[in-house]
């Protein structure tokens, strides 16, 4: 699906795919974080609580759209917008199904690796659009952050671009055998590792940092906004995850079809609840000990992976 | 100045060279000032290189509001203080009181205190515990704390009818007798099914690689600081000086027990918190020793008046309480009105240090730190 109309149906389709995900997102995040509390989460509204989102939703939609008097308005409103739009365009590439995703391209898991990274944008002009301590605080720490994650989260997927011998996420997903899984683990963990830290989420949520600058970036956020940033979070899990399984996991394997796409949604459930486990388990990282983290540890490791991925190639 | 009054977050620092330096104020509402303290900070990136706390925002004035009440109408006065360990006022006024008066407390009432002080000190520690894990980002550990904290709540709310300030403890006795429910078996049951929960978070923030990373050598307290400071109670044990009242100045019934002192070594953060877990330990010992030992009797003490003159003279009494050495100073002048008081708070001297402590790390460190010290405004205010 190419040309003009095609990508206005698609952003449309992702647009709600990722608003689905925000709304299941939230829940499942509340009902994982109630279980490891020793408490129910969201219970009462229909639905088993899902309809709570929605309620949650109506509101920040109908709040009062509140602006700073120090903030540089301008800057201020787009900033949401470049955090959720790259997450949305970032989903055309994933192969929903064997053999096909909206836009088939030969550069596919590059895009996928670049166009989120343009959020690092959102951050910074939210960190400094509102003119908060704590918000320019946030975003200098969220930019650091995410511009060196993505360095391991890069090498890391490199390691099974290698193996399969092209950037075309389709064709990779055709191409992926089960013993990839073993040979690819350390570079699936560093994927994983570093995911959490480009979505600037537990126990890497230091760019919001609720203990410490209040929201972080958006502290002084409201109303729909706010809720835009949490869909960038939502969406963009989604999307960690998606893409994780597609490349590391197999994505469709073994199955085609229709259960495929169920298989490859099973497979991206399973990542995005071990991200929320990960976030209500583990205390947050200091801002030094995470840039240690991704230089000293997680690129190394990728490195390391790289190196035993060329001796695999070799070795066949 | 306009900054300053509404309390909004602070200004750069752009006149003269010095641009680097920027200045988060921190507080007084804040989610990790534990109450309404206001800590100026002046960050060079990220590290503090000055800590201005300013506190006062809960003061309201609760030792002169009470030389205006009777020695009786005090007690409630004294719940507000230190409002996450409101027995340990109440005990600590009233023996005060007693002493004044010359009042001889019946032994039952003397164990019953010693019971819910400990019952107390198992709350408290678990708030002060969990919310340093709070700090740090370990929310589920926060929670599961918490919920150790709400079963004793529950106890205490039984016992004394509410559960937050209890004016249970009073001169001359305790408010109520145990209550015939089953409160007894349910203490007893609690304190045997705790130490496996306490162990659960023991190993889920202190033996956590990150947790150890975020606290081990973070706000560092050598014992001769701790001393000259004046800090006391686990953040002075956790710097590694063998000090506890209950041992070392046994009042009440607290000779007839044996525990042991959670002592530290290096005084850091971690040490600090860890040693407030490790203490809820020793306190469920003693109250499974003191059900053993209680007997039946009276609860307060004959034929103490409604309206209480103690003759004129001054009393100074202190109390081991979670937070340190909790120290109330009354003055009589003969009439049914305490002339004075004054209560030595150990949140208030154990705060003083924070503002040093600080400097040099950075500013995640900073609430890190000052959650370790296990601050409740309302005492350090008063």
């Amino acid at each position: 699906m190419t040309g003009y109309w095609g990508g206005v149906v698609w952003g449309l389709g992702a647009g709600v795919l990722v608003g689905i995900s925000t709304i299941l997102g939230v829940w499942g995040e509340r009902k994982v974080a109630g279980h490891i509390q020793k408490r129910y989460g969201p219970n009462t509204a229909p639905v088993f609580g899902i309809f709570q989102l929605v309620y949650d939703l109506l509101k920040l939609l109908t709040k009062e759209d509140i602006h700073p008097k120090q903030a540089r308005r301008g800057l201020f409103n787009i900033a949401p917008l470049f955090m959720t739009t790259p997450i949305i365009s970032s989903l055309v590439i994933i192969p929903f199904a064997a053999g096909w995703a909206p836009l088939d391209t030969s550069i596919g898991i590059l895009f996928f690796l670049a166009v989120p990274s343009i959020s690092v944008l959102g951050v910074l002009f939210a960190g400094w659009s509102q003119r908060n301590t704590y918000a320019s605080l946030g975003g200098l720490r969220g930019a650091a952050q995410m511009i060196s994650y993505e360095v391991p989260r890069s090498l890391s997927v490199l390691a099974v671009v290698m193996l399969a011998g092209t950037m075309q996420p389709v064709t990779l997903m055709g191409e992926w055998r089960i013993w990839w899984l073993p040979v690819t683990l350390i570079a699936f963990v560093v994927y994983f590792i570093a995911s959490i830290a480009e979505l600037n989420r537990g126990p890497f949520d230091l760019a919001e940092c609720d203990s410490e600058l209040v929201g972080g970036y958006f502290t002084d956020y409201s109303g729909i906004r706010w809720a835009m940033f949490m869909m960038s979070e939502y969406g963009g899990m989604t999307a960690a995850a998606l893409f994780g399984s597609v490349v590391f996991l197999g994505g469709t394997w073994p199955l085609s079809g229709v259960l495929g796409v169920l298989v490859l949604l099973v497979k991206t459930v399973l990542l995005v609840i071990a991200f929320m486990w990960a976030k209500w388990t583990f205390p947050r990282m200091r801002p030094d000990q995470l840039m240690a983290t991704s230089w000293k540890v997680l690129t190394p490791m990728a490195l390391v992976q790289i190196v035993i991925v060329g001796v695999v190639i070799a070795w066949l | 100045m306009t900054n300053d009054a509404q309390g909004t977050a602070a200004e750069i620092v752009s006149d003269g060279p010095s641009v680097r330096e920027m200045v988060v104020n921190v507080g007084p509402s804040h989610p990790s000032t534990h109450g309404v303290c206001r800590i100026i900070t002046h960050l060079d990136g990220e590290v503090v290189t000055e800590a201005d706390l300013v506190i006062g925002y809960l003061h309201r004035g609760i030792e002169k509001i009470a030389e205006n009440r009777t020695y009786l109408q005090v007690v409630p006065l004294t719940d507000r203080l230190d409002y996450v360990g409101s027995m340990y006022n109440n005990w600590a006024y009233s023996r005060a009181v007693e002493k004044l008066m010359g009042i001889t407390v019946p032994e039952r009432a003397e164990y019953l205190r010693v019971i819910t002080c400990e019952l107390q000190r198992v709350a408290s520690h678990m708030m002060a515990v969990g919310s340093a894990g709070n700090d740090a980002g370990a929310t589920s550990f926060f929670v599961l704390a918490f919920w150790i904290r709400e079963q004793v709540v529950d106890l205490l709310a039984r016992l004394s009818g509410s559960r937050l300030t209890y004016n249970y403890v009073r001169p001359g006795g305790v408010s109520f007798d145990i209550p015939e429910d089953g409160w007894v078996e349910d203490l007893r049951a609690l304190c045997k099914k705790t130490p496996a929960a306490l162990e659960e978070l023991d190993r889920l923030f202190f033996g956590n690689v990150i947790a150890k990373d975020r606290t081990k050598g973070i706000g560092v307290l050598s014992a001769e600081d701790a001393i000259a400071a004046g800090v006391t109670g686990p953040s002075l044990r956790a710097s590694g000086v063998d000090f506890d009242l209950r041992r070392d100045e046994p009042y009440s019934v607290y000779d007839r027990f044996s525990f042991d002192v959670v002592v530290g070594e290096s005084g850091d953060s971690f040490e600090r918190s860890r040693c407030r877990l490790l203490e809820c330990y020793e306190s469920l010992r003693i109250i499974e020793q003191a059900l053993d030992q209680m007997e039946p009797g009276r609860t307060t003490a004959p034929s103490i008046p409604r309206l209480i003159a103690p003759p004129a003279g001054e009393v100074y009494e202190r109390i081991e309480s979670a937070r340190g050495t909790l120290g109330v100073y009354l003055v009589s002048d003969g009439s049914v009105r305490p002339w004075r008081m004054k209560v030595r708070s150990p949140a208030f001297t154990n705060l003083s240090v924070v503002g040093t402590l600080a400097v040099g790390h950075t500013i995640s460190d900073l609430v890190i730190i000052v959650g370790s010290f296990d601050p409740v405004f309302g005492e350090v205010d008063r």
